[in-house]
């Protein structure tokens, strides 16, 4: 098998993480959906780290599960600010963007 | 394990990613479209650590090793206990509301999938080198990682400390509600209470049998219908008040019939009895 | 002597200070101070020419440099003056007429409580006409020019409470700027020609230039010499200009600021002798007012529209002199100086009939006046003689000269403009003879004024009668000083002159003249001496209704200017509504929609906002991918 099927898969993977992130309306969900997004492409940075043969792959993939970590965090306190003055973790009920 | 990581794929490895991928495409397939919060956030943990072994299998030992323990063990917790904070509200229906979205949706998902696997199809993707000198030249995969980190990314690496402590600091301010104004006292509240004339006894409590006298199950009018009142507010807000009139009635009609029967049985043993 | 010049305007320009400011402690001495000083304008002036006719005949031009006016690179304007032949001669006549019409003015408007601002006025007009033909460039002349419009607006309007005076000042002042607009333009024009304002470099570069600018330099100039001096096609003023106090039509409406066009026309000599094209049309203006002046004369029953007919008449004679070039231009000035005596001597006799008659105009309601009125039957009769070509009184020597240069003008061109010319003198003859047995001779036909009172005509007072003596002295020797000092050799210098030789002898023209008027007299004392004159004016026939319209001017600014100004704005503003409105309205209607339907993409989903995004990464992968691929 050639590793390059990896790189399928995270392309694979980071559509359907997108494609979430458009159709779900739970707040929750879409964010998971990012996450999984985030995952893809770090499958793919490992798969190039190993194609290339330097570790340099794999220190953004730390980096970004570090960033990840601190998005998730101040991402659900959002989630969980924004529930409580609308009683609501639907992305659709925060449309007041509109005209 | 540097063979593992070579250019040359075994035929395990070949399995593991054909059976482990399938694994993981389903669950993210099911992430995004289980009805339930939980089960998606399950799901996506499951995705997660067949990453981790194909992190692992990629030769990323250290990685593979993070990904669990903080992804999969410290984040998607975090997401079920969020999940556990808001609840799961009636609104988490999949039915699309906004017109056209899904076809969209579809559309350029599907667009952006040919053009990622065209693009990757085009590139030259033959030559693999291997992890193998890479990890050899300072003993070991997280030898190697931590060589780097704290040389080549050391200032990444102290920026990247800075915005951990920036996010939950942020993350508590978010969630941090000052009270702006004194608690009343039990005194004031009752004050409170005589003085708006309504409720001058304490709210009617949920539940009139004993069977349903959970908190999500409103108390019964002299008529039957059910009250509101006697549900707290939240369950309320959240829409978790079970409707148990017309279920209550059927089943107090059962449970009357079936006294009776008893009761009846009953009379007519005693009668046979005497 | 020459830094006297400026106290020539400065004298009066104090009066007229003084008196606008003073306020009412100077209603018993204001007119007093007036007069003085336009005096000691007049004196100033004499000792200035005693001083010029001192020095040798090229060296006669004085000048004085009082500051630069506008200091700019490239745009100099000085406030310096010139005083040459020309300017002596027209300052002599305007404080000279000027000071006879300030005395008789005391007496006129004795009973005038505004009598002090009339003097200021008066005044600032002396010193606005002295500052105009003073003046030694063009931007100053046009500052002196604006001036005498300013003063003639005040005072035809004089009697402001008279919505006519009211109207007849307003439409005086929108005349003359359609005038000045010309002037102005022709100012642009020489700046952007030859780089500066002064007579001097103007005049003398003049014939370097080429002849199509100076025809519309010189075209420009015409349109405001027409303005300020009546000339077809902006005569319609001068009528209405009648009325003002009748001091007023003479000094200004007929003696000086009137001839203001004439001055300009010689004074920009070098330019017109070098534009024949703009020649021609100014010849043409003048004939063609000459004979619509004179027409308009002949009319009128009201005395000082008929002279006011006569004064475009002989401005006309003055502008067509001026239009045939060297043998003309000293003509031209000789006549407006003769004129200038003679035709203020009308108005103020014509004043001095009304003074005595309730301030009756109508001619109709005169008559039989010369035992009642001596001295100023005397004086108009001599003024009359004179306008009319008398031989041996000044118009005579003026008009003749005139006629003779139109047939020297040769060609064609010569005969008909001799020939206007002439038909101009029999209609003189006529008109003013009808003017004269009118007002003076036949039965009385007096009518009691508006409260009952019957009129009681008398002699005026001395102040007024002093002037109108003098000015009919002038009048009657004019022509005959003129002729014997050597006029034209005074003016050569500075207006050049050739000699005109007519294709028929001088004494024929001569003949011609006097026969013409004869005749036109004749014709006058047939219809008006040897008939009674009707009290209510008959019918008439067309061409008599028409000239008692003015020729129909007003009908025809109203008809061409009015209504047509009026059609195009109508027309503009609908073209404003539907198309300007329309193209403006439809684009924002345009966009508005245009907008309502982008509108719909800002939905304030954010998943829609995800999704367009997305859409937005396919687009660029795509194009990464292309680019590769090419």
């Amino acid at each position: 098998m050639n590793p390059v099927n990896y790189l399928y898969l995270a392309a694979l993977l980071f559509t359907i993480g997108a494609v979430g992130v458009l159709i779900r309306r739970n707040a929750i969900v879409v964010f998971m959906c990012v996450e999984l997004m985030l995952n893809a492409c770090n499958l793919a940075f490992v798969t190039f780290s190993r194609m290339h043969g330097n570790l340099d792959g794999q220190i953004i993939a730390f980096f970004t599960m570090v960033v990840a970590a601190a998005e998730v965090v101040v991402g659900l306190a959002i989630i969980v600010s924004v529930f409580r003055s609308r009683h609501s973790a639907s992305v659709d009920d925060a449309s007041l963007m509109k005209l | 394990m540097s063979a593992l990581a070579a250019y040359a794929t075994s035929t395990g490895e070949a399995f593991q990613f054909w059976v482990l991928g399938t694994v993981a495409v389903v669950g993210a397939l099911c992430t995004i479209l289980m009805r339930k919060a939980v089960h998606s956030a399950l799901c996506l943990a499951g995705t997660m650590i067949v990453l981790a072994v194909f992190y692992l299998a990629n030769g990323a030992y250290f990685l593979g090793i993070v990904q669990i323990v903080v992804y999969t063990g410290a984040i998607m917790m975090l997401f079920l206990f969020v999940v556990m904070l808001v609840g799961v509200t009636a609104a988490d229906s999949l039915k699309e509301t906004i017109k056209g979205q899904r076809w969209w949706a579809a559309a350029c998902g599907l667009g952006f999938g040919v053009l990622l696997f065209a693009g990757i199809g085009n590139a030259a993707l033959t030559e693999f080198a291997g992890l193998g000198a890479a990890n050899a030249a300072h003993g070991g995969n997280v030898e190697g990682l931590a060589a780097l980190i704290f040389t080549k990314y050391v200032f990444a690496f102290e920026i990247t400390g800075a915005l951990l402590i920036t996010a939950s600091v942020g993350a508590m301010l978010l969630t941090h509600r000052e009270r702006t104004e004194r608690a009343r006292t039990q005194r004031e509240l009752a004050e409170q209470r005589v003085r708006d004339g309504k409720h001058l006894p304490p709210l009617p409590a949920p539940g009139v049998y004993a069977r349903h006298n959970a908190v999500d199950v409103p108390g019964l009018l002299p008529d039957g219908t059910p009250s509101e009142l006697t549900v707290i507010s939240t369950l309320r807000k959240r829409g978790q008040v079970r409707d148990v009139s017309g279920e209550a009635l059927a089943d107090l009609k059962a449970l009357e019939q079936r006294s009776s029967e008893r009761l009846g049985r009953d009379r007519d043993e005693e009668e046979a009895n005497r | 002597m020459d830094n006297l010049i400026a106290l020539l305007i400065a004298a009066p320009l104090l009066g007229a200070a003084v008196l606008l400011c003073g306020g009412r402690r100077l209603d018993k001495t204001g007119h007093w101070l007036g007069t003085l000083l336009a005096a000691v304008s007049f004196v100033i002036g004499l000792a200035l020419f005693a001083d010029m006719l001192g020095r040798s005949a090229d060296d006669r031009a004085m000048h004085q440099h009082l500051f630069t006016w506008i200091p700019v690179e490239g745009f100099q304007a000085d406030v310096a003056f010139q005083l040459d032949q020309l300017s002596m001669t027209f300052v002599l006549l305007i404080s000279g007429v000027g000071t006879l019409i300030h005395v008789y003015s005391i007496g006129y408007m004795e009973h005038d409580e505004r009598r002090r601002r009339f003097f200021g006025y008066l005044n600032l007009f002396v010193a606005a006409m002295l500052l105009l033909v003073l003046a030694d460039n063009y931007l100053l002349l046009y500052f002196g020019w604006e001036g005498v419009g300013l003063a003639s607006y005040l005072l035809i309007g004089f009697w402001q409470h008279k919505p006519s005076a009211a109207t007849a000042a307003k439409k005086a002042f929108l005349v003359n700027r359609v005038g000045d607009i010309g002037l102005s333009i022709a100012i642009m024009l020489m700046f952007t020609t030859f780089g500066t304002f002064a007579f001097g470099p103007v005049l003398a570069s003049a014939g370097e230039t080429s002849e199509g600018k100076l025809t519309a330099i010189g075209l420009m100039l015409l349109l405001a010499a027409c303005g300020k001096s009546a000339q077809v096609p902006l005569q319609s003023w001068l009528g209405d200009a009648m009325e003002g106090p009748t001091p007023v039509s003479a000094l200004i409406h007929a003696a000086t600021m009137v001839t203001a066009g004439v001055y300009l026309i010689v004074r920009s000599a070098d330019i017109f002798n070098a534009a024949p094209d703009a020649q021609l049309v100014v010849t043409i203006v003048g004939a063609v007012t000459l004979l619509f002046g004179a027409i308009v004369g002949c009319a009128k029953d009201d005395i000082k529209k008929a002279l006011a007919g006569s004064t475009m008449s002989q401005i006309g004679y003055m502008i067509l002199a001026a239009g045939l070039g060297p043998i003309g231009y000293v003509f031209a000035i000789m006549h407006l100086v003769t004129h200038g005596f003679f035709k203020a001597g009308l108005f103020l006799g014509a004043g001095s009939v009304m003074h005595g008659m309730n301030d009756e105009v109508d001619m109709r309601k005169y008559g039989g006046l010369r035992k009642y009125m001596p001295v100023t039957f005397v004086t108009f009769g001599l003024g009359y003689l004179a306008i009319i070509g008398f031989p041996g009184l000044s118009g005579f020597f003026s008009k003749d000269k005139i006629i003779e240069a139109a047939f020297a003008k040769g060609g064609t061109e010569g005969w008909i403009l001799g020939a206007v010319t002439l038909l101009g003198a029999a209609i003189t003859a006529y008109y003013m003879t009808r003017v004269m047995l009118m007002t003076f001779f036949g039965e009385k036909r007096w009518q009691d004024d508006a409260d009952g009172n019957p009129p009681h005509p008398h002699e005026s007072p001395k102040s007024m009668v002093i002037p109108m003596v003098l000015l009919a002295v002038g009048s009657v020797a004019g022509g005959a000083v003129f002729e014997l000092s050597g006029f034209v050799e005074w003016l050569e210098p500075v207006t050049g002159y050739a000699h005109g030789h007519p294709p028929i002898s001088a004494a024929a023209v001569t003949a011609a003249t006097v026969a013409v008027m004869v005749i036109g007299v004749g014709l006058a004392y047939l219809q008006y001496g040897r008939r009674p004159v009707p009290v209510v004016a008959p019918r008439g026939s067309l061409l008599t209704r028409a000239a008692r319209r003015d020729l129909l001017q007003d009908d025809f600014n109203h008809a061409v200017f009015v209504t047509g100004g009026t059609h195009l704005t109508r027309s503009l503003v609908y073209v404003d509504h539907s198309l300007v409105d329309g193209v403006v309205n439809g684009t924002a209607a345009g966009v508005g929609g245009l907008s309502g339907r982008l509108r719909k993409l800002q939905n304030g989903y954010v998943r829609s906002y995800a999704v367009s995004m997305f859409g937005g990464t396919a687009v660029l992968i795509a194009a990464t991918l292309l680019m590769r691929a090419v």
